[in-house]
């Protein structure tokens, strides 16, 4: 749950009151809105990256607003949009990592929870790979299981499919609604393309200008009205022939 | 490799880093030897055998050469560069920048500022015997340095490249004062200071060793407990702080132990330069970026880089002490080249 959230970067106010309704265990919100909205600095509000004051910021009945960006971290991942430079370290090492910073498990116990989370995301072949020589997706499915590897109850993720070709980009938005469902998480994904996010998303939140605007379905948020004061487009959701769910713009309102 | 499991594949590279660093420990024993069998006194080895092992009567200017000279001395390069070693290897984690050591900082040149004041203005620390006095200004002024740097970091907030620029601001207002002071200085002073500035094993005893040893496995054994969050700091910022790493802990810390490392060895073998700067990317290529072995295989490239330089000095001129901080920039920057001609590309 977030409540009259304000965060000012210098001296932009970003987020101006941003309200969002509380969202149930196992839904995928992808965050949408033009640039500058805030999309971005919500995340690393949440994460506890930025300084920001709100009224409510509960997950699970749990008060973040006191807790630092590391505390958070036992119950909110965060991934940001910019990956890590150069870096000469093999998948499971960087597994070994992300289990070990935080805490010092048995070498059996590392082993088991690296296993388990390398099943589940398919990542079995890349384990012995070095980080460095994989694909952009590839990358995104490393980074993913890192902040999968504690068991979180959230997690943000800032624009994971930028740079990622169409089948991954797909492969990722599933990977997310499956792991939701099953692990019964939270997931705010920042995207871009507004037919990922009405294709996949449960939730999808609009921002402008540092406020929601909108919140719930695609079909109840994205109106034609809530896209042309966002956006600037003449643009509605339709579904194609097989069901799937489309914004279909018209025409550019203002450029 | 196909059929291979990746905790078989981790135990493999585990034994091939263990191998090296095995390695270069064996190396440093060996230039060890040839350090001590090394000297303007032209002993022999069997001198120098039986001065070590002392059931034999070899004299006392052999026992004395080799006890209070030549081990210290060779015990003291170990040391110093394995401490400068690891500083440049925590300084370039925690600031991420492949530029960044000890004397980025500014760290350095502070020490030369407090030793100046001493060896040419004649100030000194209260309390502290005249012939330590030199040593302890260069050390009180280091540690001002790093803890201005630590300071200012926390309370003006500014991030890591910030802390970067910050120290050579530094540097460029301590050699400003060092200039200055050097101005008023007399021909015999500014000698021993220019001495002193090129970095020199020649003062090293057994009591400055033991303060280096202290400082060092105190600094390591630290950096020993953070190796993991050290590694995850490579992620970046926020990757690191959303694994659970307090972020700006870790690299306080570090500072601490930098500063720690780099005004113990300044204050007792002056400044030099380099090693701080190689010895990390040269261990990076051995032994990788996972810190429970980059950190001990910087200290261990450190120690070999001024042991070896150590025994050049001496080969290049029997009569004239060549001081070691210009053996170790004259050889260091040609071979910094070789390794830079040799970066793989990802």
């Amino acid at each position: 749950m977030l409540e009259n959230l304000h965060c000012k970067l210098g001296t932009r106010h970003v987020l101006r009151g941003l309200s969002m309704k509380p969202v149930t265990a196992g839904q995928v919100l992808a965050v949408v809105g033009p640039n500058g909205a805030g999309k971005s600095t919500l995340l690393r509000c949440i994460a506890g990256f930025l300084p920001c004051e709100a009224s409510r910021m509960q997950l699970d009945g749990i008060d973040l607003r006191p807790l630092k960006a590391a505390r958070r971290s036992a119950s909110v991942r965060y991934l940001p949009q910019a990956a890590p430079g150069q870096l000469h370290l093999t998948t499971y090492e960087c597994l070994k990592v992300a289990l070990h910073a935080q805490e010092a498990a048995p070498i059996a116990t590392s082993q088991d929870r690296i296993a388990t989370i390398a099943n589940a995301l398919n990542l079995g072949d890349l384990l012995p790979r070095y980080v460095d020589e994989l694909s952009g997706g590839q990358k995104q499915l490393v980074w993913l299981a890192q902040a999968l590897l504690h068991q979180p109850r959230a997690l943000l993720l800032d624009e994971p499919l930028a740079a990622l070709d169409p089948n991954y980009q797909h492969h990722v938005m599933r990977l997310l609604g499956r792991l939701a469902s099953e692990k019964k998480l939270v997931i705010l994904v920042v995207l871009h393309d507004l037919n990922m996010a009405v294709r996949y998303a449960d939730q999808v939140p609009v921002l402008h200008q540092g406020e929601a605007i909108a919140q719930g379905s695609p079909n109840e948020a994205l109106t034609p009205n809530v896209l042309a004061r966002a956006f600037q487009i003449s643009a509605r959701l339709e579904h194609c022939g097989q069901g799937t769910p489309v914004i279909l713009i018209d025409e550019l309102l203002n450029i | 490799m196909p059929g291979v499991s990746p905790e078989f594949s981790e135990a493999r590279r585990s034994a091939s880093r263990a191998r090296l660093l095995i390695a270069g420990v064996f190396l440093i024993l060996l230039l060890l030897v040839f350090d001590v069998g090394s000297g303007a006194a032209g002993l022999s080895w069997t001198q120098i055998w039986s001065a070590i092992f002392p059931w034999q009567q070899t004299g006392d200017a052999a026992h004395f050469i080799v006890w209070e000279l030549r081990l210290p001395q060779a015990f003291m390069a170990i040391l110093a560069g394995a401490a400068l070693g690891l500083a440049g290897a925590e300084m370039q984690t925690v600031l991420d920048n492949p530029l960044a050591s000890p004397f980025t900082l500014g760290v350095s040149s502070a020490a030369a500022l407090g030793a100046a004041l001493t060896l040419i203005l004649g100030i000194q620390l209260p309390g502290v015997p005249a012939e330590q006095a030199t040593a302890a200004s260069a050390f009180a002024f280091a540690l001002l340095c790093s803890l201005m740097l630590d300071q200012a970091a926390r309370r003006m907030r500014i991030a890591q490249q910030g802390v970067v620029l910050l120290g050579i601001a530094l540097v460029f207002g301590f050699n400003a004062l060092l200039a200055l002071i050097q101005l008023l200085a007399d021909a015999a002073a500014l000698q021993n200071l220019l001495y002193w500035m090129m970095g020199s094993l020649s003062a090293s005893r057994w009591p400055e060793v033991a303060l280096q040893a202290l400082v060092l496995i105190s600094a390591a054994t630290g950096s020993w407990r953070h190796a993991w969050k050290l590694t995850a700091l490579r992620f970046g910022e926020e990757r690191a702080g959303s694994l659970g790493v307090d972020t700006r802990g870790v690299r306080r810390w570090a500072l601490l132990r930098v500063s720690m490392l780099a005004a113990t060895t300044v204050a007792l073998v002056g400044v030099i330069g380099f090693i701080g700067l190689v010895a990390p990317h040269i261990a990076r290529r051995l032994w990788g970026e996972d810190h429970r072995w980059f950190l001990p295989g910087s200290a261990c490239t450190g120690a070999l880089i001024l042991l070896a330089a150590s025994v050049c000095a001496k080969q290049l001129s029997a009569h004239v002490e060549i001081p070691v901080g210009i053996v170790t920039t004259l050889v260091g920057i040609p071979f910094f080249i070789f390794v830079l001609s040799r970066r793989r590309n990802h």
